[in-house]
C-alpha cells in the first residue's frame, strides 16, 4: 500500500468554528509519525452543516466523507483513511460513503453552489478546471446589450430580498448618462438564518468575482466595491486575497480577460449596522457616513455611489450570472416556477437536525426542506413556527408549510422568500418573545429617519409588555391587542424602508398564529396547527 | 441606533477630547497616511484604528475629522452610529454571544446569561469590574445552523453547550 493520502478539511468558518485546525493539525501529527505523505486542501464547506468538520479522503470510488470529525477522532480514523485510498473501503462509526451520493447533497440542484466544496477556494487553477471564467470569456465576446439581454432573458431576480429583476436594474445603469459608474456588491447578509453568502465568499470567491466582472463590462463601470459585514472577518480575508491573485492573473484589473476595459475591485468592512444591508444606507456607509436610508428617487441606478449610476446586487445575484453567461439564458430560466426562475440556495437553520444548505430550484415546499433535508427538529421536539426570509420575514406555522417556495405565491400568503433563510423553532418557543425580540431588534436598528420605526419599535415592545403581563385582566389585554395593530399598521404604511415596514411581518405573523403564546384565546389557524401536529 | 450607553461612552461631539497619547497617535497618523486617499475613508480609517488599538479613543476624533475635512461631530455622529466601533477600550477578552433567532432557537440566551453571570458583566455593564472580559451581545455570525454561536477574541466557536461555554471561559486562564 503505498502510503500517499489526500485529504479535504474545510477551511469556511461554518468548519473551523467546530474545530477544522485542530483536527487538520492532528492529521498532520499522525502523517509525521506513520512517515505517510499527506496533502491537505482546504476546501469550502459542502453546506452539510451538521457534518462539520466534513473530512473527506481521496478514493478511487470518488471522495468518501467522514462527519462530524474531531480531533480527538483522528486516531481511530486514521488507518480507515488510508484503506480507503488504498481502495479497500472501510468502516467507522463516522463514515458517509461517496461524498456526492450522500441524499441531502444528490437531491439538491447546485448551480450557484457546483463548486463549493470541491475546490480549494484560493486556487486559480481549480477554479479554471471546473467551468470558472467560462461565463466571463463568453461576456467578453459579446456586447453589453448582448449581456444585458442574457441576463434579463434568464430572469434572474435579486436574492437580496427585494426580488427586482436584475437585467432591468442593469440596463437602466448601462442607460443611465455619465461616464463614471459603480458595481456594488451587497454582502452585509445580516438576516439570522442565512450564510449562503459567506459560503460563497469563503468557499469560491473568483465565482463572485466573475459575475461582479461581467456586470461592469454590461453597464461599463470601472470600479467595484463589495462591502462585507464586519462580523464575517474570514470571508475579508478571503476575498482579499482572491482579488490580489485574479488581479495578478488579469482577470480583472486594467485589461479583464483582455477586452482592453479596466475594472479594480476593493473590499469594505460594514461595522455592525443591520441597516447598512439596506441598498442605499449601504452607499451612505460606503461613502464615509453613517447608514441613514435615503428617499427614493433617485434610485441608486441613476444616482448612487457618490451620485454615479451604480449597479448593487447582493452575492447570490452576482453569483447566479457566470453560470447563465456560460450555459444560456434558457438553460438557467427552465429552473424554476412562474416568475421565478432559476435556483436558491435555501439555508436550514436554528432548531433542525440537519442544518445547511439546500440549493434547490424555486418551488418546492417548504415541508419538503424541513422534513425532507431538515430531518426535523434538532430537540427531537415537534416544529412550532418557522421563520423564513430573515428578521422581517412572517412566522410560518404547519397550515403554510405546503405552499410552494415562489416570490408571488408567498407574497400572496403574506410571507416573503427573501434571502432564503428559514429559521426552525420547536414547541417550547415563546412566539410573544420572539415578536418582542422582532420590535426589539427593529429599535437597534432601526435609522432613526422616519418615526414609526424610530418610536415605534419602542413602543412596540412596550406594548407586548403590557400585553403578556396582563393576561389575566382581559380588559386591559383587548386593548393592547388592538394598539399593537394599530402600531403594526402605522410601521407598515408609514416607514421609508422595509427595515419599520415589514417588522410587522414576524409580529402579526406570531400574534396570528400563536394567539395562545400571547394570552389570546386560541384562534381557528392556531387550532389547525394544533390538530395537525 | 446606536444603543445610548454607546453614546454617552464618548464625549459629546462639542466637548474637549482628551489628547492622545503618543503611541496612539502615531497609530492614528500611521493610519491616516495609508488610507486618507481612498474614496469614501471613513470607515476604513475607524477600522484600522480600532483593528490596532482595540478602540478609537476619543481624541482621535478631531484628528481624524481634519485629515478628512469634515467636522467633528460627523466623525463623531459616525463612530457612535455603527455598533462595532468602541469609544473605550473593551476588556482583555472579548465575548460576543449571538441573540438572534437562529440562535434563540437552541439556547442563546440563556448562553448570554450563563456568560455575563460567570464573567461579572451585565447588558449597563459590558465589561467585569476586573477588565478581564467584556460580553456583548451580536446579531448573527453566520452560523445559524450550528447555532448557538459565539465568538472570543475574533475566534467562532458553534454548537456550544453550557459546558462547552464553560470551558471555553476556562482557557482563557482569567477565571476563577
Ligand atoms: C433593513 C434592510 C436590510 C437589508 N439587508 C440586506 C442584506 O443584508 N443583503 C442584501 O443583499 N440585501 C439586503 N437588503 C435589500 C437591499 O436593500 C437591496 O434590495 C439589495 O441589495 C438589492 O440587490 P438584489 O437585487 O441583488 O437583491 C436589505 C434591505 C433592508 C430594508
Ligand atoms: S424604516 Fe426605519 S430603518 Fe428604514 S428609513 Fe425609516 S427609520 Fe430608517
Ligand atoms: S443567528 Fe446566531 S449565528 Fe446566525
Amino acid at each position: 500500500m503505498s502510503a500517499a493520502l489526500t485529504l479535504y478539511v474545510p477551511r469556511d468558518s461554518a468548519a473551523l468554528a467546530v474545530g477544522a485546525d485542530a483536527v487538520v493539525d492532528a492529521l498532520r501529527a499522525q502523517a509525521a509519525a506513520t512517515g505517510t505523505e499527506l496533502t491537505v486542501v482546504r476546501n469550502g464547506s459542502r453546506g452539510l452543516l451538521w457534518l462539520e468538520v466534513l473530512l473527506e479522503v481521496a478514493t478511487p470510488q470518488g471522495r468518501v466523507a467522514y462527519g462530524p470529525v474531531s480531533a480527538e477522532d483522528v486516531p481511530t480514523l486514521w488507518p480507515v483513511l488510508l484503506a480507503d485510498a488504498a481502495g479497500q473501503g472501510g468502516s467507522h462509526p463516522l463514515r458517509q460513503g461517496v461524498t456526492e451520493q450522500i441524499p441531502y447533497l444528490a437531491r439538491q440542484e447546485r448551480l450557484t453552489f457546483a463548486r463549493v466544496g470541491v475546490t480549494d477556494p484560493l486556487s486559480l487553477g481549480d477554479y479554471a478546471a471546473h467551468e470558472g471564467w467560462a461565463g466571463l470569456k463568453a461576456a467578453v465576446a459579446q456586447d453589453s446589450a448582448a449581456i444585458l439581454q442574457a441576463v434579463t432573458h434568464s430572469g434572474l431576480r435579486g436574492r437580496g430580498g427585494a426580488a427586482f429583476p436584475a437585467g432591468i436594474k442593469w440596463r437602466t445603469v448601462a442607460q443611465a448618462p455619465g461616464s463614471i459608474k459603480y458595481v456594488v456588491c451587497n454582502a452585509d447578509e445580516g438576516d439570522s438564518g442565512t450564510f449562503a453568502d459567506r459560503m460563497v465568499m469563503e468557499g469560491d470567491p473568483y465565482l463572485l468575482i466573475e459575475g461582479m466582472a461581467i456586470a461592469a463590462l454590461a453597464v461599463g463601470a470601472e470600479q467595484g466595491f463589495i462591502y462585507v459585514r464586519s462580523e464575517y472577518p474570514q470571508a475579508v480575508a478571503v476575498l482579499a486575497e482572491a482579488i490580489e491573485r485574479a488581479t495578478q492573473a488579469g482577470w480583472i484589473g486594467a485589461n479583464v480577460a483582455g477586452s482592453g476595459k479596466r475594472f479594480d475591485l476593493q473590499v469594505r468592512m460594514g461595522a455592525g449596522s443591520y441597516v447598512c444591508g439596506e441598498e442605499t444606507a449601504m452607499l451612505e456607509s460606503l461613502e464615509g457616513r453613517r447608514g441613514i436610508v435615503r428617499a427614493k428617487p433617485p434610485l441608486p441606478a441613476l444616482q448612487g455611489l457618490f451620485g454615479q449610476p451604480t449597479v448593487i446586487n447582493n452575492v447570490l445575484t452576482f453569483a447566479a450570472v457566470p453560470t447563465i453567461l456560460a450555459r444560456g439564458a434558457d438553460f438557467y430560466r427552465h429552473y424554476g416556477v412562474g416568475r421565478s426562475h432559476g435556483t436558491l440556495p435555501f439555508q436550514l437553520a436554528g432548531n433542525i437536525r440537519h442544518g445547511g444548505l439546500v440549493e434547490k430550484a424555486f418551488g418546492l415546499t417548504l415541508r419538503e426542506l424541513l422534513d425532507g433535508f431538515g430531518g426535523g427538529t434538532r430537540s427531537g421536539r415537534p416544529i412550532k413556527a418557522v421563520q423564513v426570509g430573515g428578521p422581517l420575514g412572517a412566522y410560518l406555522s404547519e397550515s403554510q408549510w405546503d405552499v410552494p417556495l415562489d416570490y408571488e405565491a408567498y407574497a400572496a400568503i403574506g410571507a416573503v422568500v427573501g434571502h432564503g433563510g428559514i429559521v426552525v423553532h420547536d414547541d417550547t418557543a415563546d412566539l410573544a418573545a420572539l415578536a418582542r425580540y422582532a420590535m426589539e431588534f427593529c429599535a437597534l436598528e432601526s435609522c432613526g429617519k422616519c418615526t414609526p420605526c424610530r418610536i415605534g419599535s419602542t413602543r412596540g415592545v412596550e406594548v407586548i409588555d403590557r400585553l403578556v403581563a396582563n393576561r389575566a385582566n382581559p380588559q386591559v389585554h383587548e386593548q393592547q391587542v388592538t394598539l399593537l395593530r394599530d402600531l403594526c399598521d402605522t410601521m407598515l404604511g408609514g416607514s421609508l424602508c422595509a427595515m419599520g415596514g415589514m417588522t410587522p411581518y414576524p409580529v402579526l405573523s406570531a400574534l396570528n398564529h400563536y394567539p395562545a403564546d400571547f394570552g389570546l384565546a386560541p384562534a381557528p389557524v392556531a387550532s389547525e396547527t394544533a390538530a395537525a401536529n | 441606533m446606536n444603543a445610548p450607553d454607546r453614546a454617552a461612552a464618548a464625549p459629546s461631539a462639542g466637548g474637549p477630547a482628551p489628547q492622545l497619547n503618543p503611541a496612539e497617535q502615531a497609530v492614528v497618523d500611521a493610519v491616516l497616511a495609508e488610507r486618507r486617499h481612498l474614496a469614501g475613508a471613513l470607515l476604513p480609517i475607524l477600522h484600522g484604528i480600532q483593528d490596532r488599538l482595540g478602540y478609537v479613543p476619543p481624541g482621535a476624533q478631531p484628528v481624524i475629522a481634519r485629515a478628512l475635512q469634515l467636522s467633528r461631530a460627523e466623525v463623531h455622529g459616525v463612530v457612535t452610529f455603527y455598533h462595532h466601533f468602541r469609544s473605550e477600550p473593551a476588556g482583555r477578552h472579548v465575548l460576543q454571544v449571538c441573540r438572534a433567532e437562529a440562535c434563540q432557537a437552541c439556547g442563546g440566551e440563556a448562553l448570554l446569561a450563563q456568560a455575563r453571570e460567570r464573567l461579572g458583566c451585565s447588558e449597563a455593564q459590558p465589561t467585569n469590574a476586573a477588565r478581564s472580559h467584556t460580553v456583548e451581545p451580536t446579531y448573527c455570525l453566520g452560523l445559524c445552523a450550528q447555532s448557538p454561536a459565539a465568538m472570543l477574541d475574533g475566534r467562532l466557536h458553534a454548537r456550544l453547550t453550557p459546558a462547552r461555554l464553560e470551558a471555553l471561559l476556562a482557557a482563557t486562564g482569567e477565571i476563577a
